[in-house]
């Protein structure tokens, strides 16, 4: 089992999605979060480095876990930021068949993203970001550090 | 809030399904008993909602999740229910508060718990507390995590 007694927000690592330039925002959201949905756009918008950490909370959210798996498998494919920005400009489409239409009009392989986002390799990479959150006192998202 | 080293206070209550529980109960246990203000009002559902998401690891540290509230027990399972969540909800319903106060989490004007956290030992006796600055903050859950390492 892993320890969650208070830490430091990791410095960034090899897995971390990170995109921008500029001075560095750490950021833990939930891609099922209508309050991050609505401050993701001011927060990409930003002159900053950001980084996009998963901190999905399933019993507010019970579709979040579902949409942090389908962000995570969609980078393997070189799309992690592309998925992201894709569910939090429509919130309301995200069942099975619309994650494959997303992916359909990324161009990813949908055979891949299945496998991938149903892995449990994907589900223990999202768990890693959520409990470094924990760790560091994430109590609400999104959490900017 | 009530002293560390002290004995807490046995108390009995009815959970979210209206059988009486009381802390003696958990004897032999860890109980991290977690006074909120209100079922439904969103500081207490993020909390709730966020505890439940490291639930089983508290567990897993031999400690049992504990809600008290100054809510009735429907609506605890309401709550519940509304947020998805299997921790046990106790109503400190009647007389209004009387567990809270007896732990000193009471708060007179607004009618309800302060949020407060409050560690039982396996002996019964109080091994730690937190007192949120205000009701409208919550611990995160890396608190509990300190408080049981």
């Amino acid at each position: 089992m892993n320890e969650l007694t208070s830490a430091p927000v990791p410095p960034l690592g090899p897995e971390d999605h990170v995109r921008g330039e500029g001075e560095l925002l750490v950021v833990y959201a939930d891609l099922a979060c209508p309050h991050c949905a609505a401050a993701w756009a001011e927060i990409s918008a930003r002159p900053n480095r950001i980084a996009f950490r998963h901190f999905p909370v399933a019993s507010k959210h019970p579709r979040a876990p579902a949409l942090h798996a389908a962000a995570e498998a969609a980078g393997r494919q070189g799309a992690f930021f592309a998925m992201v920005d894709s569910l939090y400009a429509d919130r309301a489409h995200v069942d099975d068949p619309h994650l494959w239409r997303r992916v359909e009009a990324l161009g990813l392989d949908l055979e891949r993203f299945e496998a991938d986002r149903r892995s449990a390799e994907v589900a223990a990479r999202v768990r890693r970001d959520f409990e470094s959150g924990i760790r560091a006192g994430v109590t609400n998202t999104p959490t900017v550090f | 809030m009530i002293a560390v080293g002290e004995t807490a206070p046995d108390f009995t209550l009815r959970n979210q399904d209206g059988e009486q529980v009381s802390l003696a109960d958990f004897r032999g246990r860890k109980v991290m008993l977690v006074f909120y203000p209100f079922d439904f009002s969103p500081v207490c559902s993020d909390q709730l909602s966020l505890y439940q998401e490291v639930k089983s690891e508290i567990e897993a540290k031999g400690a049992t999740l504990v809600g008290v509230s100054v809510d009735s027990p429907y609506a605890h399972k309401a709550f519940q229910e509304k947020l998805g969540v299997d921790t046990t909800l106790l109503a400190d319903f009647e007389p209004k508060g009387e567990v809270a106060r007896a732990y000193g989490s009471y708060l007179d004007g607004p009618g309800m718990a302060n949020r407060t956290l409050v560690l039982v030992d396996e002996d019964g006796k109080v091994a730690w507390t937190y007192e949120s600055p205000n009701p409208g903050e919550f611990p995160g859950a890396n608190v509990i995590f300190d408080a049981l390492a």
